[in-house]
């Protein structure tokens, strides 16, 4: 009986991203792992993911490397915004 | 016009940080190691490639010289991908920086110099001097060939940033021409198709990262191995 109510409230810090209810975000957010080796943690798992997703399968194809250079371009673009605000096509600048 | 022609040369820093840094280290991601027998098709494409460039290029010098086969691979790698990176729209290509050329080239350079004068000092000296030579001509041929060899890096370097950052203005100039030219209408087809024989010229810029390895493996060659 107590052992069945323990396994079935899952910790808050091992729910994914879409298990957590709204009002236990905030809580959630700060019980992540913030340190260098945790953040650098997640971006190897994001890197990971979409390279096994993409990339290491047995027919790639181009999408999976047009994918990660137009992200590059976007983020370039991104970056150049308010130089690039000048050029637009107008009348008077 | 005129400042934006430049702007895209600007190292890029975002909020006091060196965001040059993250794209420096950009084309890292786009070469995935493994260690199988049999990859997925970006790996086999890339170890291909740098198959039927290593044999090419290492074939050349002796043994000797082929302990460097790594350090040109990876340089033709890198000079390669960023080159061709720098054509996507908006982005930023580091090698048009001099300081950066002028960072690779010189201590490449000067390894391959001090490795050959280590080694055969008396056949590297000899570099001064080419054969059968007048003996009044002799004083002034050797300050010529220590001119000649100590512009080889400064050269190496120029050579890649002029090149790029060329390409890269002449891109910005005529794509520019062709939007002003669009209300004026039938050179504007014209000068679109120079764009693209232009841009598929600049494609070559691997022709460029060619040049550079070459150049630097000849020179390589010549000190160390004779």
């Amino acid at each position: 009986s107590q052992d069945s109510k323990m396994a079935s409230v899952v910790p808050l810090k091992e729910k994914k991203l879409l298990e957590v209810k709204l009002g236990e975000l905030p809580s959630w957010i700060l019980m992540r792992d913030f340190t260098p080796s945790g953040i650098a943690g997640a971006f190897q798992r994001g890197y990971y993911r979409y390279y096994n997703k993409y990339v290491n399968v047995k027919k790639g194809s181009i999408a999976g490397l047009s994918m990660v250079l137009a992200a590059y371009v976007f983020l370039n673009y991104c970056r150049s915004y308010k130089e690039l605000k000048h050029e637009r096509l107008r009348k008077y600048h | 016009m005129n400042e934006n022609l430049f702007a895209s040369f600007i190292t890029p820093m975002m909020f006091g940080l060196p965001l040059v840094t993250l794209i420096v280290l950009f084309p890292s991601l786009l070469f995935p190691t493994s260690s199988r027998l049999v990859n997925n098709r970006l790996i086999s494409l890339q170890q291909w490639m740098l198959q039927l460039v290593s044999k090419t290029m290492m074939s050349i010098p002796n043994p000797k010289g082929q302990t460097w086969a790594l350090m040109l691979m990876s340089l033709i790698l890198f000079i390669g991908s960023t080159n061709l990176l720098g054509l996507l729209p908006h982005s930023f290509t580091p090698t048009t920086q001099l300081s950066m050329n002028l960072g690779m080239a010189i201590p490449l350079w000067a390894g391959a110099v001090i490795t050959g004068f280590r080694n055969k000092t008396k056949a590297s000296l000899a570099h001064f001097l080419p054969q059968g030579t007048p003996t009044p001509l002799i004083p002034m041929l050797v300050i010529i060939e220590t001119i000649s060899l100590f512009i080889q890096p400064v050269a190496l370097a120029v050579r890649l940033t002029a090149n790029i950052t060329a390409g890269h203005l002449l891109i910005h100039l005529i794509g520019g021409a062709t939007l002003a030219l669009m209300s004026i209408n039938t050179t504007t087809a014209l000068i679109t198709f120079i764009i693209l024989i232009l841009l598929t010229v600049l494609e070559f810029a691997v022709a460029m990262i060619q040049a550079y390895v070459f150049t630097l493996l000849v020179s390589l060659y010549l000190h160390d191995n004779t």
